[in-house]
């Protein structure tokens, strides 16, 4: 049994590193293929005027110079020994600005699955409760909204509506961070995570609804109903205790994405998070910041799936005895 | 999931409203209250930070407004455009324009307190004009031979030939005069200039303070105590920063933006227009495009004043090729003022192409708003004159790559315009030019109008030149030149003495004051 376990970690310690490997080798080679280098993003349409001279000089800095082969493995190489790479337009490592920029998009991540679950997880139960029914279309309705109303256009209204209207608009202040300024850090997080946490309520409340009918139609229900358990208990205990797998599983795959950045919502908000990172890197063409970034993300994702995981053997009695 | 963690989930949810509608009250006050002081902290909304803090480098708008209020140049241009003196007090050029004599400046110190003086200035260029360094204001001193230092006050560039361009492109941030100690490395992360402003503090991709200089050489101190470029990406969100008092300045390229800026009564917009033009450019080193009476046809069916209503919500004028206010086009002076299409048939015959012609046409996508409704207004036009515009749509990346290496017929192009048209067309139009390549188009003509330029003090004179140089241009339609557009300041109502130039430049930021 404890040798079956074994294999299994390995096979899955094996699979996560491949897994990196080929995100590390598909982010070179993409970021390769966009048409320009650092030296035409800097310097524009002035590169042109640039004598051969000049521009063998600006790829020596940039390490252009080199084949992309040995760029590959210095790169990796590096990054095994924590030498993400340098940005010269921030004059930081790229560890030290990841550093800065995960734990924010780590936070707004959070709060958006937290307001998505607070919308999402009641409204679900609530549209489960009675199908067809006024409230079921509710839940339809909130959710159609939050599938198709996209992010920029939600984030500029409720921008534009708090500033104009209310003068309220933390976001225009400074970022600052949980530890610097808690209260402004959450006032600043607050209407981010609400766009970011309404899209996500969707795909919940969805997963919810339908998660929560199927085990409704289960014997063990009509059991609990039959033996008396008080409506709330058998909804909360019963009910959902048990159609939790599902919603855990959407939650898990949503906080992954959201792990990446939402680049749209980071800019709208002027949030520093790893989107912002990202989006930066490549308008810069600056290479090791947005690989080892990406990378980054990735193992932060694969993380992210095996707590997941691990979730199900708490949350699902089933899976801890298999 | 338990009662209690739904609980918690509702508590957090309670507490983010709570903050909310608390902060609601005090949000503008805390932002105006912050910053809104007589004296003190001006916060200027920008869409980026700058690409690099190394002054000789920098050609990305952000850097290039940066780092001009942190160094200084040997000379300077004023409001107006005309060249005054900068760290150079004065310069005189001999009889036969063979060299320059710089007299500098006193009592000018540097942001780590050295003392400026001609040895800087003798480094400083000889490292310009040195291809290792990259400089890109390189070709502005390819007339200069060499560079002595006589003493520390004074400065003498032995020239090959008269050039009285000279003096302007000693002036932008790209020639900053640097300390002769001080290395790329060292200024990328810390700026040492003899600017109005020294760099206070840097949060990467959020914020970059400059604090005044107190020892600043120039007779108008710094009115504000500090100045910092805020960074939100999004122009909109710049508005609301504005609305809710969070930030004060503003520069917008969006008119649709700065319409919405100017709606909410509480931000004045102001417009100036621009030295940059937009331009469909042409490579008559190409295919039909070689026949000067085919880029004549395009000339002619073009109604620019339609491609700027159209594409720009009419916000611009319609431009020749030289936009500076000292040596303006006449755009009515170009063959076919008006659109004439009798006229763009009857070229097309003349280059026996009457039955019409192909054009293939790069088009940058986001790098500035108009680019795309411009092609295609300029698409739907050339069609009726049997001139087929055939785009192709590029991200920015992909249109630089393609345009540096001058792969196109044609560019639809946003070009930035320089105060001296030579400064602007000597490096497109010149044989020798650095962009000729790109320009596609030269000629004898064109040369000795430069070089006669180049050679000529005489601003009347100079000017008379520079317009044959723009019939040239235009009678042999080199391009086709559109439009220039508006840039649009915004500023809350605390704010004053800030002066927006037609170059696009911040150096005005030294007097202006807030509260």
């Amino acid at each position: 049994m404890r040798r079956i376990a074994a294999n299994r970690a390995v096979r899955r310690v094996a699979g996560t590193l491949g897994t990196l490997f080929g995100v590390a080798v598909f982010v070179f080679v993409m970021l390769r293929a966009i048409p320009g280098d650092q030296i035409t993003a800097g310097l524009g349409t002035e590169a042109a005027a640039l004598t051969p001279a000049q521009r063998a000089a600006l790829e020596q800095y940039y390490g252009l110079d080199r084949s992309p082969v040995t760029q590959f493995f210095s790169w990796l190489g590096n990054m095994l020994t924590g030498n993400f790479g340098y940005s010269a337009r921030s004059q930081q490592s790229v560890l030290e600005m990841t550093l800065h920029s995960l734990p924010v998009t780590f936070e707004l991540a959070v709060f958006s699955i937290v307001l998505a679950l607070v919308i999402g997880v009641p409204l679900g139960m609530l549209a489960a409760s009675r199908t067809n029914a006024p409230r079921d279309l509710l839940g339809q309705v909130v959710s159609l909204a939050g599938l198709s109303v996209p992010a920029f256009l939600l984030a500029t209204t409720l921008l534009s509506v708090f500033a104009a209207s209310f003068g309220f608009n933390p976001n225009g202040q400074g970022f600052a961070t949980l530890a610097e300024d808690p209260l402004l850090n959450l006032r600043q997080m607050f209407l981010p995570s609400l766009v970011l946490g309404f899209g996500i309520a969707a795909p919940i409340l969805r997963t919810t609804r339908t998660a929560v009918l199927e085990v409704r139609s289960e014997d063990f229900v009509r059991t609990a109903r039959a033996k008396g358990v008080p409506p709330r208990r058998l909804q909360v205990r019963h009910v959902l205790g048990n159609a939790l797998v599902p919603i855990v599983t959407m939650t898990g795959l949503q906080f992954g994405y959201l792990l990446g950045g939402a680049v749209v919502v980071e800019q709208i908000f002027s949030v520093p998070g790893v989107g912002r990172q990202v989006l930066l890197g490549i308008q810069q063409k600056e290479y090791a910041v947005v690989q080892s970034t990406v990378l980054v993300i990735a193992l932060a994702f694969v993380l992210v799936n095996l707590l997941t995981d691990a979730l199900y053997r708490v949350i699902d009695p089933r899976v801890r005895a298999s | 999931m338990s009662r209690g963690a739904l609980s918690a989930i509702g508590a957090t949810a309670l507490l983010s409203i709570a903050l909310t509608s608390c902060s609601s009250s005090s949000g503008p006050a805390t932002g105006a209250g912050a910053t809104g002081k007589a004296g003190g902290a001006l916060v200027v909304g920008v869409t980026s930070d700058p690409d690099t803090l190394f002054p000789w480098k920098a050609t990305q708008f952000q850097a290039v407004n940066v780092l001009q209020n942190i160094y200084g140049t040997l000379t300077e241009f004023d409001k107006d455009l005309n060249v005054v003196p900068g760290l150079a007090e004065s310069w005189q050029t001999s009889d036969d324009g063979k060299k320059l004599t710089l007299t500098l400046r006193k009592g000018v110190t540097f942001g780590d307190g050295s003392t400026f003086d001609s040895k800087d200035v003798k480094a400083s260029l000889e490292k310009i004009m040195d291809e290792k360094t990259a400089a890109v204001a390189r070709a502005s001193l390819s007339s200069v031979k060499s560079v002595e230092a006589p003493d520390d006050g004074s400065v003498v560039l032995e020239l090959t030939g008269p050039d009285a361009a000279l003096p302007g492109n000693l002036a932008t941030v790209n020639m900053a005069m640097l300390s002769s100690d001080d290395t790329e490395e060292k200024l990328n992360a810390t700026p040492n200039g003899t600017g109005p402003f020294t760099l206070g503090k840097r949060v990467p991709s959020q914020s970059l303070t400059l604090a005044r200089n107190d020892k600043y050489w120039g007779a108008e101190k710094p009115k504000v105590d500090s100045v910092e470029f805020r960074v939100i990406p999004d122009e909109s969100s710049i508005v609301s920063a504005m609305q809710s008092g969070n930030v004060q300045l503003a520069v917008f390229n969006d008119p649709l933006v700065a319409q919405t800026a100017q709606g909410g009564g509480t931000i004045t917009v102001t417009k100036t227009p621009q030295l940059s033009y937009h331009a469909l450019q042409l490579n008559a080193r190409r295919g039909d495009l070689k026949d000067v009476n085919v880029r004549l046809a395009i000339q002619c069916a073009i109604d620019r004043k339609q491609v700027l209503d159209t594409a720009a919500l009419g916000e611009g004028e319609v431009t020749g090729p030289i936009t500076a206010p000292a040596f303006r086009s006449d755009p009515a002076r170009r063959p076919c003022p008006d659109r004439d299409l009798a006229k763009a048939a009857e070229y097309l015959a003349k280059a026996g192409k009457a039955g019409g012609v192909t054009v293939k046409t790069i088009v940058s996508q986001g790098e500035y708003a108009t680019s795309v409704n411009e092609a295609q207004n300029l698409k739907a036009q050339l069609a009726e004159a049997k001139i087929d515009l055939e785009l192709e749509v590029l991200e920015s990346g992909a249109f630089v790559d393609r345009w540096v290496a001058a792969d196109f017929d044609a560019a639809v192009a946003l070009n930035g315009g320089r105060p001296d048209p030579d400064g602007s067309y000597g490096r497109y139009f010149t044989g020798t030019g650095n962009l000729n390549k790109v320009a596609g188009y030269s000629s004898p003509e064109l040369d000795k109008l430069f070089a006669e330029g180049k050679a000529t003090t005489d601003q009347a004179a100079r000017k008379a030149i520079y317009d044959k140089v723009s019939a040239e241009l235009e009678d042999n339609a080199a391009w086709i030149w559109l439009f220039t557009s508006y840039t649009y300041t915004g500023t809350t109502s605390n704010v004053s003495g800030f002066v927006p130039m037609v170059s696009g430049s911040l150096q005005y930021l030294r007097t202006t004051s807030v509260g």
